[in-house]
């Protein structure tokens, strides 16, 4: 999988009430919940950013709250990926349950700036900024993660254990 | 080598002798909780699935608490969204309003949990339910999902940190101040990924409203779970409310740590988080001049019994300060009840605060007590981040109940001997 996008920067310890303020969770409409994305921490993210960009966060990405509307709201939003030097427990299970592709780079986390051009090859484990012509390595899955992911997600893994199609 | 009780539950839950940290296993779990806000998009995820039956219709519990009684018509929508599927899928533990408490305090209290069960809630302070020596952790609504169809769940075993906490507690300090100290020790990602065990002199001076307090805010340092090893308190708490069989675990002598953190009790004095992460941590002797708006004394934190005794006992005969507004609100309906029969709520109310039913409200910014832009709120609560209980100028700290009942009659954040 190759994803491309230009880099939005955030600092440590994002937490899911500045991804999607509880003041909006009264719906869990993607739709709606897409334009409120970011909000506490940048207020006029949602008219920055393009289809496809990324956003590059320092360590503790998504702690807080349970909510899957964070990363419900950063994927409806058109956001391709997560870069961070680490991510909170639970935004990290949910992103990989809804198919967030998210990225553990402490390198890309510290070199990447805002509006630099980066292109994720997810297979092969690296990620290039092409703005700066730099490469950093990434952080493997396990295993049974990478399972996950390519079988689409928790909820397409669930339905062929108990014999349904989603 | 030995395990720690985190490792034995899981392992037991998972079929297997002995499990090791990092290890990725399917578990079986006792029980699957969601609430308003993070069941509506479970239930639509399952029902995607097209099955006819939950995979225990005794073992899922939903709880309309975080928007409730409904504050606007979408919240209304989305509380619905439980009670019919409740009603559909024939579950057992839905609880309606006038009924229904803050989740992390009605389970225990309902007999829902028992030592050495697994449980998951699509709600990050799951965690609160290690006080009675379970194995419990929040998760999102997928993962809701997918256990409310299977009974099961992959989970990564953590490691673990032991936090001993010798000594004695001081006067006015009780579970809050002993986890504020720790997460401001160890930071809001010191635990990321792993289980925290409490044990130690002063944790078993603590009541379990205490533990429930600290094993909630175990998420606050980015711990998977918090635990506490069961002994006769915890056995006489669960007296009468728990009847099915249970297993206590506890950890081996030889167990495995990823680190021991020690703490002298009796060098903590009552906490407060600074704005805008509970980390920021202060003695409340060292907090100097901080003028507030209003006070909030509730939540899954700090909502229970003891609290609301606590604050009592310091706002007895006296005033909330003329330019405070103090909100008072039980966690269930039977502390509230309770709280009325011992007289706590006609001190409240002569003390000119609010008393609310149950709810989350004001704590993650809902209803019942939004902050404008710029105010500032003294709360006992468990986060402060930006905007979390209203504008995002607006400013949270965190204590427990004993700071929070004398700031509120202060009119800025005060020592409870400032009051007495
Ligand atoms: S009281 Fe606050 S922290 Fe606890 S469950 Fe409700 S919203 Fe979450």
């Amino acid at each position: 999988m190759l994803i491309r996008g230009r880099a939005h920067r955030f600092g440590d310890d994002i937490d899911t009430d500045a991804i999607i303020p509880a003041r909006y969770l009264n719906t869990s409409d993607p739709a709606e919940l897409a334009r409120h994305c970011m909000e506490d921490a940048d207020p006029q993210f949602t008219s920055k950013i393009h289809p496809g960009d990324i956003i590059v966060a320092g360590k503790n990405f998504g702690c807080g709250s349970s909510r899957e509307h964070a990363p419900i709201a950063i994927k409806a939003a058109g956001l391709s990926a997560v870069i961070a030097h680490s991510f909170a427990r639970i935004f990290y299970r949910n992103a990989i349950n809804i198919g967030l592709p998210i990225l553990e780079s402490p390198e890309a986390a510290a070199r990447i700036q805002d509006g630099d051009e980066v292109l994720v090859e997810v297979e092969e484990g690296v990620i290039r900024n092409l703005t700066r012509g730099e490469t950093y390595d990434i952080i493997p899955f396990p295993p049974f993660m990478q399972e996950l992911m390519t079988a689409g997600g928790l909820m397409s893994y669930v339905a062929r254990k108990v014999g349904k199609n989603v | 080598m030995g395990m720690t009780m985190t490792e034995k539950i899981l392992a037991a839950h998972a079929g297997l002798d002995e499990v090791r940290p990092g290890q990725l296993i399917n578990a079986k779990v006792d029980f699957v909780l969601g609430n308003d806000i993070t069941a509506p998009v479970a239930i639509e995820e399952f029902r995607k699935l097209g099955l006819e039956r939950v995979f225990d219709p005794e073992r899922i519990i939903l709880v309309p608490d975080h928007f409730t009684p409904a504050k606007d018509i979408k919240s209304a929508e989305q509380a619905k969204i439980l009670r019919d599927f409740a009603r559909e899928y024939g579950i057992k533990h839905y609880f309606e309003i006038g009924r229904v408490g803050i989740e992390h305090c009605l389970l225990p209290e309902q007999g829902l949990v028992a030592p050495g069960e697994l449980i998951i809630g699509a709600d990050s302070h799951t965690c609160t339910y290690g006080a009675l020596g379970a194995f419990a952790t929040g998760v999102g609504s997928t993962d809701m999902a997918a256990a409310m169809a299977t009974g099961e769940l992959w989970f990564k075993v953590p490691e673990t940190i032991l936090f001993n906490y010798y000594g004695h507690l001081q006067p006015w300090v009780g579970g809050k101040d002993l986890i504020l100290y720790a997460i401001g020790d160890i930071g809001v990602d010191g635990a990321r990924y792993m289980a925290m065990e409490f044990t130690g002199e002063a944790i078993a001076e603590l009541s379990l409203d205490g533990r429930f307090t600290m094993a909630n805010m175990a998420i606050e340092a980015g711990g998977k779970n918090g635990i506490f090893a069961p002994d006769a308190k915890a056995l006489a708490y669960l007296e009468g409310r728990v009847k099915r069989p249970y297993k206590i675990y506890t950890s081996d002598p030889d167990a495995e740590y990823a680190q021991v953190k020690e703490y002298d009790a009796g060098k903590i004095a009552p906490q407060v988080a600074f704005p805008h992460l509970p980390e920021n941590v202060k003695p409340v002797t060292e907090v100097g001049e901080i003028l507030i708006d209003q006070v909030v004394i509730g939540s899954c934190t700090n909502g229970r019994l003891e609290d609301l005794r606590v604050a009592a006992r310091l706002l007895q005969g006296k005033k909330v300060h003329p330019e405070v507004r103090l909100i008072v609100i039980p966690g269930t309906q039977e502390i509230y009840l309770q709280a009325l029969r011992e007289g706590l709520i006609e001190i409240f109310i002569e003390a000119g605060a609010a008393v609310s039913t149950p709810t989350c409200g004001p704590c993650l910014g809902g209803h019942m007590g939004i902050l404008a832009r710029g105010e500032r709120a003294l709360s006992t609560t468990n986060r402060n981040f930006v905007g979390r209980m209203g504008h995002p100028e607006s400013e949270v700290y965190l204590a427990g109940p004993a700071v929070a009942a004398a700031s509120a009659v202060r009119g800025r954040i005060a020592a409870p001997e400032e009051v007495l």
